[in-house]
């Protein structure tokens, strides 16, 4: 589409240029009826239609920025869908649309836009959610790193489905899809250039699959979240705070891959404040947590899962040690800094 | 090798727990040295798990709480002069200076970047010729060899636009200043592993022997931890019930000899040489830093860049000093966990994730977040 390869200003200026940029490269390959109607806005009225007595709509929205773009286990498209649909599943809801906002730095690649936007494509596919709308915009060079993508999403929640970071109640079963930490690490290893003997991938994926075979086995979840940003200590923290409950979870119950575990101890990073893209907390109550662990167990996702801890009257997260001492876990405070020795 | 379920193992630890209260008889306070152990013995909650009257203190094991404020101004004030690009490890952005930190400089404009090995610095020199990029060298024993191994290769390579700021600090003297403390309220030294790696085990012999201190090099797991406790406390009881000597025990033998890593040491006694040095909130302790070899004097930053400099002006109230010396715990502090955040730190001991008010904030708080 153009012989230097790169993106210039020109794709966002309105122009003969920009139009080929989306109806070639962007619509092309995210086609499906409503967006390839290319209006002003996408009619997704087909959502009414489609819910029952008590279904209820969610809605949400992320930007996504990482470095470097592309890195093992998945890249910056593919991290914009998860997100956003992990935030819906999270809400016990059946993702539906997204909106796709692209902020391209002049001088990227169209390869890696190409690239970017073919992992979008498989991506929504997995997840069973289509582009319904987008906007493109490309920035001078300087600062941003190549792409920002933001995703807008809309859901359907199920009548009867009532799950919130509120409703952690004593004597529920705190429960883990898998393995905590991947993506961050996984991150930091792709960023910093560490080498190592084996890769470490980003557990990167759409949860909505594991999400609907937890709500189907459990239908009085009490709460979904999955640990992004600030780990598994920072989400623990929210669900206690807003629950008003204590959660006591089990260090040797966690699941921790070993080579996670080992970047984390040479850097000196705690893996239960590292970021996961691809892995939920359910706490539900104990008489259905065989049936919960069973259901994400039965999804290949969720095959690394386990019961790490319970809910009881208080406040606070603790932490059995695997040695058999306990201590607080607390919320992180900005981010964590490697050290020096 | 020796696997990390069989270190931690919870029966092994309740037996060693058992070891420990049957040697603790009446007080006892022993003393790390290492922001490794400081966060393991936080985070591994074995405070929960050790009897009242054996205080674990944490000495001045961090690098970056016992670097002094004029040191860090000095770095920040190289961060502002055109032209320079400082690198450093990651924690000593946001350590306080008198008035800005690194963080805050990098936020104005500054360009200071985050290194995971000094070596990648070289590389930023030699892609960018026209500027002037400085290392911030913080460190114990551990550190400093790759720090000069980076200065030897930057030799060798003939990159002339990179230096190192040296704050550099070496651990024994610092052990033999606390031992020999009037009034010393100390009963034995848990030793680095990391840095008795690089030095060998053989270098608290002085401490052990002039200062009749019990000196045991410990690994970093929860059992080598109890394990060396229990090597620590067999020591103070043989010398209060049998006026036996202390000595020096290597528990961590599968990483540490009794001479060290002898082609790190020959590398530091070519780059460097023995100096005073100032440790924060502490003072002067002869002989306990590394300045250049007049070989190498050339990569000192000082020697390059002149930069001003002014009377530091330090956080008050804070007790910093006294909790690296093992005089007070970061909870006697009547700024801890208030005034003294790792949000918004007064204090070094805050500053870093290894500094001991950091670690017992994180992790040895009995009111944790909700409660």
């Amino acid at each position: 589409m153009d012989e230097s390869g790169k993106i210039k200003l020109a794709h966002g200026s309105g122009g003969a240029l920009m139009h080929e940029l989306i109806s070639e490269l962007i619509v092309a390959r995210l086609s499906n009826p409503i967006l390839s109607r290319l209006d002003d806005a996408a009619d997704i009225s087909d959502i009414i239609a489609s819910a029952g007595e008590g279904d209820r709509l969610a809605f949400t929205t992320d930007s996504y920025v990482v470095q470097p773009l592309f890195f093992p286990g998945g890249d910056i498209g593919k991290l914009s869908v998860c997100g956003t649909v992990n935030d819906l599943a999270m809400k016990g809801a059946r993702p539906a649309y997204l909106t796709l906002g692209l902020v391209l730095e002049e001088g990227l690649p169209v390869d890696d836009l190409v690239r970017i936007l073919d992992s979008i494509a498989r991506t929504c596919d997995a997840a069973g959610v289509s582009v319904a709308a987008g906007d493109t915009k490309v920035v001078e060079r300087g600062g941003i790193g190549g792409v920002i993508i933001n995703t807008a999403g809309i859901g359907l929640i199920a009548a009867g489905t009532n799950v919130s970071g509120d409703r952690a109640r004593p004597g529920d079963t705190v429960i883990i899809s898998g393995t905590i930490g991947d993506h961050e690490t996984a991150i930091l290893v792709a960023r910093e250039g560490l080498r190592l003997e084996q890769i470490i991938e980003s557990d990167c994926a759409p949860l909505g699959g594991i999400t609907a075979a937890v709500l189907s086995a459990c239908p009085d979840v009490h709460v979904m979240r999955d640990p992004t940003r600030g780990g598994l200590g920072t989400t623990l923290n929210e669900i206690a705070s807003r629950s008003g409950v204590r959660i006591t979870i089990d260090e040797s119950a966690l699941p921790l891959d070993q080579r996670v575990r080992s970047v984390c101890d040479i850097l000196g990073f705690d893996p239960i404040y590292m970021a996961n893209e691809g892995k939920m907390i359910v706490v539900a109550p104990a008489s259905s947590s065989d049936a919960v662990l069973d259901a994400m167990k039965s999804d290949p996702l969720g095959r690394n899962a386990a019961v790490i801890g319970a809910v009881s009257e208080g406040g606070g997260v603790r932490l059995r040690t695997v040695i058999g001492g306990e201590r607080p876990v607390v919320m992180l405070e900005g981010v964590q800094l490697p050290r020096i020795c | 090798m020796i696997d990390r379920e069989t270190l931690s193992s919870e029966a092994a630890a309740h037996a060693l727990v058992e070891r420990i209260e049957a040697l603790v008889t009446e007080p006892v306070a022993l003393m790390e040295v290492c922001g490794t152990h400081t966060v393991a013995i936080s985070r591994f909650g074995l405070r929960s798990m050790l009897p009242p009257d054996l205080r674990l203190l944490s000495g001045p094991g961090c690098p970056v709480c016992v670097t002094p404020l004029v040191e860090i101004d000095r770095a920040i004030a190289v961060a502002r002069t055109p032209g320079v690009i400082v690198t450093t490890f990651g924690d000593m952005m946001r350590v306080p200076g008198s008035g800005s930190s690194l963080e805050a400089e990098r936020a104005e404009g500054a360009d200071v970047r985050i290194l995971y090995s000094p070596l990648e610095a070289l590389g930023i020199a030699e892609s960018e010729p026209a500027s002037e990029v400085v290392f911030l060298g913080v460190g114990f024993e551990t550190t400093s060899p790759t720090i000069a191994a980076s200065v030897v290769a930057a030799d060798k390579r003939g990159i002339t636009n990179f230096s190192v700021l040296p704050f550099f600090k070496t651990v024994p003297a610092a052990l033999d200043m606390l031992a020999a403390l009037p009034g010393r309220a100390l009963d034995g030294f848990i030793c680095p592993g990391h840095v008795s790696a690089i030095i060998g085990a053989d270098a608290y012999e002085p401490v052990a022997r002039d200062r009749n201190m019990p000196c045991v090099v410990i690994g970093f797991e929860p059992l080598d931890i109890l394990g060396g406790l229990v090597m620590l406390l067999e020591q103070v009881r043989a010398i209060k019930d049998e006026g036996a000597h202390a000595r020096v025990e290597n528990q961590y033998s599968r990483a540490v000899t009794p001479e060290g890593n002898t082609a790190a040491q020959a590398l530091l006694a070519d780059v460097f040489e023995e100096c005073d040095a100032e440790w924060r909130e502490i003072g002067m302790i002869p002989g306990s830093g590394y300045g250049f070899s007049e070989r190498y004097r050339s990569f000192d930053t000082r020697q390059r860049l002149a930069v001003n400099v002014p009377p530091p002006a330090g956080p008050t109230g804070c007790i910093c000093g006294e909790i690296m010396l093992g005089l007070k715990l970061p909870t006697d502090c009547p700024l801890f966990a208030g005034r003294c955040t790792p949000r918004d730190p007064v204090g070094p001991c805050m500053v870093s994730t290894e500094g001991s008010c950091a670690a017992f904030y994180k992790y040895d708080r009995n009111d944790s977040c909700g409660s």
